[in-house]
């Protein structure tokens, strides 16, 4: 038996308890150890940091390379060339010193952390003759932002001890950037994999075949799809749809049977290509001449192509049609077998239904990361820049005499690229246009509500769909996202299953050299495609190879060749991530190493025989081996989606049979962070733990070790957070043990009062006034001291102290800025600002008092309640003005109506608080801190929540955190039933967790037991203070002159349609006329009865006219809302006269 | 222990209501009795937890159920048990749960104590915020009788007679460690408070001595009261705050009288409750294994075994008052059929956890005096 002995070892294992850990073990091999070792080596959001540092050190260099030179045109002997590039140490300029920065300095300072990107060139100078060859290293051509412990960022290796002197929280996962001073993440995005066939149907119900093809070149869509028995080819260069058979000869297939070969002899084949064939023959298109004859017709003209360019259609094919796959020397062969395969496949699911991919199947998605994203972005803006800095030193070349020496790296010094990443990465939007990429909402604000909310968005993965359509299938929890995806965390509502999470040990892959593999494959016998002709292809007992899409060629002992390609994976000698799946129903075997691909790491088996073994364990313990070296020496590897496939995977060692192939690690790993939160989810009712980790989201506690030391615009904090009583496994993972958000409460399951219906609870007034729930909110207010155009700037006095505003004033400096520690209330002035009345012009120094006018700022907070202003920070922004950032703190005790849940979605707010003398007390004096309903339990069916209790009554009573991780029983990871029970009754509370109750009010017991023990409950940042709203009469909107709307603006309560309908109903004719007139928008015309149309009252002539009549005979005075006035006055206007037929 | 009397009537079932005799024979039918006195816990739910107040309720069977002073005082009796200097174990003989509830509710919400109520924050530059420096200040229990103070209301200036003050000046010097500010720090002043009243027309009265927040007419250490007994926080180790080195805290608490019902900082006892006194009866001789079964079951080891010869082993309750009700005796089929778990409903087992402003036994007597009062005010209302 291994024990867990060893995480006491390591700091944060200081609160584990040894005996729990040392207690024996069910399963052979206790492997969870391997959980806190794996994101040691990786972190919590390790797919951002790898495809990040992916990018920086890697897809960076490969970019300039291929774009490395920029040439003259005027004089094509004079160029520059990049020779290397790489990320410098994050830091910016000041005056001309270079600072070096640190994540927390930006954020304070609402600067970017960027880092330079530093290039050697080498160039020429002189002109005509005298060309030289000069070198320049370390030239700056752009800032790139760094992600936040990426291998650029200062944090880098960093430990506790480090950060912490740098201000930055330990816990703190990284995996965002700091543009301008806020945090942004970029989230992860769920597409289709690029360059796969894939056969579905379209809206018609007919069979088709669609490759997205990507290349560094060329983005295109080919969709082969039967219509009526025949097959055409979809491709937008086309102006219509074209038959395949066609496309087939133009690319040099003239022989019809070649081209049945290749799809496959079966006669079924055959027979379905047959009505193609037959149509390409009716259009009179035989060789390859006629079907380029044929295709040129069809193509669509180009938009502003004054002269029809010839081959086009040839050119088309070439480099269009299904991109993915390379023609070399117009050798179309390889894309006709890519066809032959689309087509053979296509007939496959025709005939067979079930042949028919997935879209929804995690394995057919990828998922794009941070790094892809930049450097698609950084791709484009880098040519942009290269292509600037052509025409630049074209122009200046062009230029008849040049007086000084040209130096041409003189001319490629730009911040194109600087501004173009910090832009795109504070918007959102992608637009490149060279990718044709326009796509928003790519980037998000860093939630910093709580801890859990903040890792939990780097684990957020937003879809490819549109979130109005209206189908289920892809929000359907898919089988295929076991262990991969949390099948908890989703948003309720419109993103329902769309929005995923990423689960505890995912990884996503980034982008492995293709090249080695295909030589290795070459060597492991698979058949060169070139090699083959049509009729060897598709043999009954060999199959294809093909590799991130492209058919490399066959191999006649598929079995043997996967199991040769996965030894050498687990040798280490290719890519730890590449994927070997062997399809057996389409005969082919797939090897990936593209990015994006979702896997996690498996213990491998032998014949059921788990590898990893108890020295193996102890070897970790003792810190002789880390995850790496399980990795290394093959007894861990990781799967993909599809490879798992291949692989039967046990949960349990003990369950494991003579086929099994892999262990899982630890079952609990299916679920993602949020959701590992929950003690016991797999005892509640699914939604219950969805609702749980919407709600996680919101609750107050911490956020991080530096909060206090941030500038937020909005936290929320709880003054005594606590660690839950039951814990799980993912809470010591993830560091919720440390950054908690709720507290333990003692709950009694009873009604009492009757303010406790529809899930309100009672909460026990003696408990508030000790500290529970108690949470701080803080906003920022920031203020700013202007520079103008004219050289005058705003100005910032001292107050004065006497005079009718100095009340306003008294929480000012002398400075005229607030000081820290005061105590705010509405209508304070804290910041006593001046503006210069003239901002534009001739430059004006030594403006006179006169010159400037007040522009203080007040604070606005809820009526009669007082704040504190925590902190004054003053800066200076990007734009050399002064900045001066205010944090205001309100300390609120819960009240009526503030919401709060437990972790089990079962939220429900304050109903009424109660004095502790009127609560029940058990027989050992135990007085709950909040009742809940019971009525709570038999439609939710969280009987998770009801183990947490007993778990947690057990735990307080032994003294010892209890466990309750996700699927833990088997091995440990959660107390079972029976032996908290048994706790209870060794400590004298009844096994059930109900206790013998007396009445405070009555003093006597009351008729049954009561379940009562403590439970984790969250306060949530829902609360009345903040959205509690009423108003008598009050500000009203200037065109309408009705009241105005919303909370903010002070606005009315509306009475709606609906509400008018009651009233109708009713007849309550009065209360309408009162609400909809007399209390909205009054107002008295003059009307004429004759005409009927709007007159006036002249005040001149001291009478009523009529404009139409030129008269006043016949007015009257009529009272009506102003808004039906409005209506008929803008009526009028359209020349439709309106009468009031009066 | 006096706990099974009359044991044998109430063992006996509920009798058939033609077993009962013809006449009222002046005394209750036992198992009306039993529902009287005994609140009996089943093994679902406990029943008969009410009291039967109205003094008619069993005319019928010719029982007077009239409260009566007499019967009262005779049957009255309190028993002390454990006397320490923070708590305190008593047992209440012969009382309504009514009564008994009113001490309780009374020692919780509405004996007074002295307890920080007003902060004046001079310097406060640690991480603990200023209104939760407060808050933690307010629930340290002070060692002060309450009895020697006034309340003060709104418009009362704070003197000697209403407001203790207490200094707190702590810093950490820059370069050192971090230290931890404890409950010991908070000096008391008796004079009153040091801080200077910013406000008011300072220049007229240069002679006069500066006023502060406080106007204490004499130092309350002059007081006899205080002479030798000097007033500090009940426990010197409550943590208050912790500083890192260049932080400092230095500010003036100011404790006034006040009830518990106003906020749980005046609550003079950290909890006072009761529990009725157990009562555990075994309904048939339980033998042999089963004997030591239910000796196992019990986890506070309410039962013994007695040898009543030739090796027979018999189950008797040894220790009733130990009963928690964790019900595990009557757990299992027929179990509760051989135990029955009850409680004396006019027996409380009293328990005051005082925080140290008083002693216990001095807070029961300060709440019965209350509860007098209030019955005082309410006669002299009636008449």
């Amino acid at each position: 038996m291994v024990s867990n002995g060893d995480l006491v070892d390591q700091p944060q294992w200081a609160g584990v308890d040894k005996e729990f850990l040392a207690a024996p073990v069910k399963s052979a091999v206790d492997k969870f150890q391997l959980l806190p070792e794996f994101l040691k080596v990786r972190g919590l959001v390790k797919q951002h940091l790898d495809s990040f540092n992916y990018f920086v050190n890697t897809e960076i260099k490969k970019i300039v390379a291929a774009n490395n030179e920029i040439r003259s045109q005027v004089d094509p002997k004079l160029y520059l060339r990049y020779k290397d590039v790489r990320i410098g140490e994050p830091s910016r300029m000041v005056d001309y010193v270079t600072e070096k920065l640190t994540p927390q300095k930006c954020r304070i300072s609402d600067i970017t952390y960027a880092a330079p990107i530093l290039v050697n060139i080498e160039y020429t100078t002189g002109s005509g003759n005298s060309l030289k060859v000069q070198e320049k290293r370390e030239l700056t051509i752009g800032r790139m932002p760094i992600m936040l412990r990426s291998s650029c960022c200062a944090l880098y290796g960093k430990d506790e001890e480090e950060l912490a002197s740098l201000g930055e929280c330990p816990l703190d996962p990284g995996g965002y950037f700091v543009i301008k001073g806020t945090e942004k993440v970029i989230l992860i995005q769920e597409q289709l994999s690029k360059n796969r066939i894939i056969i579905d149907t379209d809206k018609k119900g007919c069979v088709q075949a669609s490759v997205t093809s990507s290349t560094a070149a060329t983005k295109s869509k080919t969709v082969i799809r039967m219509e009526k028995e025949k097959i055409y080819l979809y491709l937008n260069q086309f102006k219509t749809k074209v038959p395949i058979m066609a496309v087939m000869k133009a690319m040099g297939m003239e022989s019809d049977q070649e081209v049945v070969q290749m799809v496959g002899r079966d006669p079924r084949y055959s027979a379905l290509l047959l009505p193609s064939i037959e149509e390409c023959a009716k259009a009179n298109v035989y060789t390859q001449h006629q079907a380029l004859e044929y295709l040129e017709k069809q193509v669509k003209p180009l938009p502003y192509a004054s002269t029809r360019t010839e081959k086009r259609a040839s050119s088309i094919l070439r480099d269009i049609f299904i991109a993915n796959v390379p023609v070399h020397d117009n050798n179309f062969r390889a894309k006709c077998i890519y066809v032959a395969v689309m087509l053979r496949r296509m007939m496959e699911a025709i005939l067979n239904k079930d042949a028919m991919d997935d879209k929804d199947y995690v394995g057919n998605k990828r998922l794009e990361l941070s790094g892809q994203l930049l450097s698609l972005l950084f791709e484009d803006l880098f040519k942009t820049m290269n292509d600037e800095s052509k025409k630049l030193i074209d122009t200046v070349l062009g230029k008849p005499n040049r007086s000084s020496l040209f130096d041409m790296s003189k001319y490629i010094v730009r911040d194109s690229i600087t501004v173009g990443l910090e832009r795109t990465l504070s918007t959102g939007n992608w637009d490149v246009k060279r990718f044709r990429m326009h796509r928003k909402g790519m980037t998000q604000v860093v939630a910093r509500l709580s801890y859990i909310g903040t890792v939990g968005h780097m684990t957020k993965i937003s879809p490819q769909f549109e979130k109005s359509r209206k189908v289920s299938g892809p929000r359907a929890l898919q089988p295929s996202q076991w262990g991969m995806l949390c099948p908890c965390d989703t948003p309720e509502g419109e993103a329902c299953g769309l929005v995923k999470n990423l689960a505890l040990m995912t990884h996503v892959t980034t982008d492995d050299e293709e090249g080695p593999i295909i030589s290795l494959c070459y060597c492991l016998g698979v058949e060169d495609l070139e090699l083959l002709s049509g009729e060897e292809l598709h043999m009954p007992n060999s199959y294809l190879i093909m590799l991130n899409g492209l058919i490399l060629g066959k191999h006649r002992k598929p079995q043997r060749f996967a199991t040769a390609m996965r030894k050498l994976r687990r040798a280490g000698k290719i890519g730890e991530f590449v994927s070997i799946f062997v399809n057996e129903k389409q005969h082919c075997v797939y090897i990936a190493s593209d990015g994006g691909r979702v896997c996690r790491p498996l213990v491998i088996a032998d014949k059921g025989v788990s590898r990893i073994k108890e020295h193996h364990m102890k070897e970790l313990k003792d810190g002789v081996r880390t995850f790496d070296t399980f990795l290394r020496e093959g007894l861990i590897e990781y799967l993909d989606v599809n490879e798992e496939n291949n692989a039967l995977i046990a949960l349990y060692e003990g369950e494991a049979t003579e086929e099994t192939t892999h262990i899982e690690i630890e079952p609990f790993t299916i679920l993602g962070v949020c959701a590992g939160l929950i003690p016991y989810p797999h005892h509640n009712q699914s939604p219950r733990n969805t609702y749980q980790c919407a709600m996680g989201k919101q609750a107050m506690g911490n956020i991080a070790y530096n909060q206090l030391c941030r500038m937020d615009t909005l936290l929320y904090l709880l003054v005594y957070p606590q660690r839950p009583l039951l814990t799980t496994r993912t809470i010591e993972l993830v560091g919720y043990d440390k950054l908690g958000a709720g507290q333990n409460a003692t709950v009694a399951v009873m009604s009492y009062s009757g303010y406790d219906i529809e899930d309100a609870i009672v909460m026990n007034k003696s408990s508030l006034d000790r500290g529970f729930g108690r949470c701080i909110v803080m906003k920022k207010m920031v203020a700013l001291s202007q520079k103008y155009e004219n050289g005058a700037s705003d100005r910032i006095i001292c107050p004065p102290r006497e005079g009718y505003e100095a009340e306003r004033m008294q929480i000012l400096d002398d400075d005229g800025i607030a000081a820290p520690g005061e105590i705010i209330r509405t209508h304070d002035i804290y910041i006593n600002k001046q503006s210069p009345t003239v901002t534009r012009g001739a430059p004006a120094p030594n403006l006179p008092d006169s010159k400037y006018k007040p522009s203080r700022q007040t604070y606005k907070g809820p009526e009669g309640e007082t704040a504190v202003l925590d902190r004054v920070a003053l800066c200076t922004d990007r734009n050399n003005n002064m900045n001066i950032k205010f944090m205001v703190r309100h300390t609120r005790r819960p009240e009526v109506g503030d919401k709060f849940s437990s972790r089990h979605g079962q939220k429900g707010v304050c109903g009424t608080i109660i004095q502790q003398e009127d609560f029940p007390f058990s027989e050992r004096g135990i007085c709950p801190d909040l009742i809940m309903n019971p009525h709570g339990f038999p439609s939710r069916m969280t009987v998770g929540k009801m183990i947490e209790l007993l778990g947690s009554k057990a735990g307080v009573s032994s003294g010892r955190f209890h466990y309750g991780s996700a699927f833990g029983e088997p091995s440990g990871h959660a107390d079972k039933v029976e032996v908290i029970s048994e706790t209870l009754v060794k400590h004298g509370f009844s096994y059930n967790g109900k206790d013998f109750i007396y009445s405070g009010i009555t003093g006597l017991p009351l008729q049954a037991y009561i379940f009562m023990g403590p439970i984790y409950y969250q306060k949530l940042k829902h609360m009345v203070l903040d959205k509690m709203h009423a108003r008598g009469s009050g500000p009203r909107v200037m065109l309408t002159r009705q009241p105005t709307e919303g909370r903010s603006k002070n606005g009315g309560l509306r009475v709606g349609e609906m509400e008018r309908d009651c009233l109708i109903a009713y007849g309550a004719s009065m209360l309408i006329y009162e609400r909809l007139m007399i209390s909205s928008d009054p107002f008295e015309v003059k009307v004429c009865r004759k005409c009927g149309l709007l007159g006036y009252h002249n005040y001149k002539l001291k009478a009523d006219v009529c404009s139409t009549c030129k008269n006043g005979d016949n007015i009257s005075t009529m009272k009506l809302p102003y808004a039906c006035k409005l209506l008929i006055q803008s009526l009028s206007d359209e020349a439709h006269a309106f009468s009031g037929g009066l | 222990m006096e706990s099974t009397d009359g044991g044998d009537e109430e063992r006996t079932t509920k009798g058939s209501a033609w077993d009962l005799p013809d006449l009222p024979t002046g005394t209750l039918p036992p198992h009306i009795q039993l529902q009287k006195t005994r609140v009996v816990c089943n093994k679902e739910a406990p029943t008969n937890t009410e009291n039967v107040q109205y003094a008619g309720a069993y005319a019928a069977a010719g029982v007077d159920n009239t409260v009566r002073l007499d019967d009262f005082r005779e049957n009255f009796r309190v028993e002390v048990i454990k006397l320490t200097e923070d708590d305190m174990e008593f047992d209440l003989i012969g009382l309504d749960a009514s009564i008994a509830n009113a001490f309780r509710r009374i020692l919780i919400s509405e004996l007074p104590t002295m307890a920080i109520e007003k902060v004046l924050i001079a310097n406060n530059t640690s991480v603990v915020q200023d209104e939760v420096l407060a808050h933690r200040l307010g629930l340290i229990p002070l060692n002060v009788d309450p009895r020697l103070f006034e309340y003060m209301s709104e418009n009362d200036t704070a003197n000697e007679k209403n407001t203790i003050v207490f200094k707190l000046h702590a810093s950490c010097a820059k370069g050192g460690s971090r230290i931890t500010v404890k409950s010991e720090e908070l000096k008391w002043l008796p004079n009153g408070s040091e801080f200077l009243l910013a406000k008011g027309n300072s220049a007229s009265n240069q002679d006069s001595k500066q006023k502060t927040y406080t106007s204490f007419s004499c130092s309350q250490d002059s007081l006899p009261e205080f002479a030798d007994n000097p007033i500090a926080p009940k426990h010197a180790d409550i943590i208050i705050a912790k500083l890192a080195p260049g932080q400092e805290i230095e500010l003036e608490a100011h404790a006034v009288k006040g009830m518990g019902k106003t906020h749980a900082k005046w609550s003079p006892v950290a909890t006072a409750w009761y529990r009725m006194l157990p009562e555990v009866l075994l309904l048939k001789p339980i033998e042999g294994d089963e004997a030591e079964e239910l000796v196992k079951k019990c986890p506070v080891k309410v039962f013994d075994i007695e040898d009543i010869g030739r090796g027979v082993k018999r189950a008797t309750v040894a220790r009733p008052r130990n009963c928690t009700l964790c019900r595990e005796c009557i757990r299992g089929d027929g179990w509760e059929k051989l135990v029955a778990l009850r409680r004396v409903k006019d027996h409380f087992i009293f328990t005051i956890e005082s925080t140290g402003a008083l002693p216990p036994e001095v807070l029961f007597t300060e709440a019965v005096k209350i509860l007098e009062d209030k019955c005082e005010r309410v006669i002299t209302e009636l008449s």
